[in-house]
């Protein structure tokens, strides 16, 4: 009854209803898959992909990212940098982990992402550098892959 | 004035524009925020400096010696581990994981997996990938949805400065 006498004075412009209830559909999806966390993941490194990569089942207590591009670009900290920049980058990192009261070096694990093109040698050297810092526990970052990655295609 | 007109019945007639609004702004909201953050695995290595590896245990089987050599352009010239070599065309790696399951499974006994220990000995320019790869090849294999583990120490070689 309410509705029929709506009708003559309302303007209608077509049935909006589904739309928005597609609409509450999409945020519905966004909202459950926003994920907040700053993960230092530079999108131009490449990594090489592995099954055998499965992500830690225990999260790391005290991670610490070092990226490398395919070029040899150090990436620590959100700042380029070569060879001697993470060099000190890093005692300055050590130090700060060992003014913390409740953290210790030997809880920090370094992250090593670096690109499949990048220099082996290079990623030795980064890897000469956090032990000469103190560090001493490394993870390999590669991409999950669900095909065997041993034979070349 | 709508409302007067249709009677003294009190009619309260919801908005929904402005609702609708707000839903699309907080829509565009989430599509820009939204990341995609891709799941990525790791391969964990404990690799004390070497001068604190000193007070380590020997362990009791030989070290295996992994050398992986590389061609001009950091492409993968040759693969050989102790007096085996798995040369550099599609099939090498696959090769030599079938190897090492071998010199696993023939060593036999639960113990002797773990004790074993590899050593990656890699030419400076050679791409990273290889190395992720030959671990790949090293450190087990996924069989029917399980993982079982073959070596489980390694270490690298110092790096050849060039």
């Amino acid at each position: 009854m309410r509705i029929r006498k709506n009708r003559q004075t309302r303007i209608d412009e077509g049935d909006m209803t589904p739309m928005i209830d597609m609409t509450f559909q999409l945020i519905a999806f966004f909202m459950v898959l926003i994920n907040f966390s700053e993960v230092e993941q530079n999108q131009e490194v490449n990594l090489p992909s592995s099954e055998l990569a499965k992500p830690p089942d225990v999260p790391y207590e005290e991670p610490l990212t070092v990226q490398m591009l395919a070029d040899g670009t150090i990436l620590f900290g959100g700042d380029k940098m070569d060879s001697q920049g993470l060099e000190s980058a890093l005692l300055t990192e050590a130090q700060i982990v060992r003014a913390h009261a409740e953290k210790r070096l030997s809880d920090v694990t370094v992250v090593i992402r670096a690109d499949k093109e990048a220099k082996t040698g290079k990623v030795q050297e980064i890897i000469e550098k956090c032990q000469d810092a103190g560090f001493d526990t490394f993870a390999l970052r590669s991409r999950q892959s669900n095909i065997s990655t041993l034979t070349t295609p | 004035m709508k409302i007067r007109h249709t009677g003294r019945e009190d009619k309260i007639e919801l908005q929904m524009t402005p609702m609708i609004d707000i839903v699309f702004l907080l829509l565009i909201f989430f599509i820009m925020t939204f990341k995609i953050v891709l799941p990525e695995g790791d391969f964990n290595i404990r690799m004390p400096s070497p001068a604190s590896n000193v007070t380590a245990q020997p362990s009791e089987t030989p070290t295996l010696m992994l050398r992986i050599t590389a061609d001009p352009n950091g492409k993968l010239a040759g693969l050989q581990l102790d007096s085996q070599s798995f040369g550099n065309g599609p099939q090498a790696f696959a090769q030599l994981h079938a190897y090492i399951r071998s010199l696993i499974a023939d060593e036999g006994g639960p113990g002797s997996a773990d004790d074993q220990e590899i050593e990656l000995d890699c030419d400076y320019n050679l791409d990273y990938g290889y190395v992720v790869r030959a671990i790949t090849a090293i450190t087990g294999y996924v069989e029917n949805g399980q993982q079982h583990k073959l070596i489980e120490r390694i270490k690298f070689s110092p790096p050849k400065n060039p």
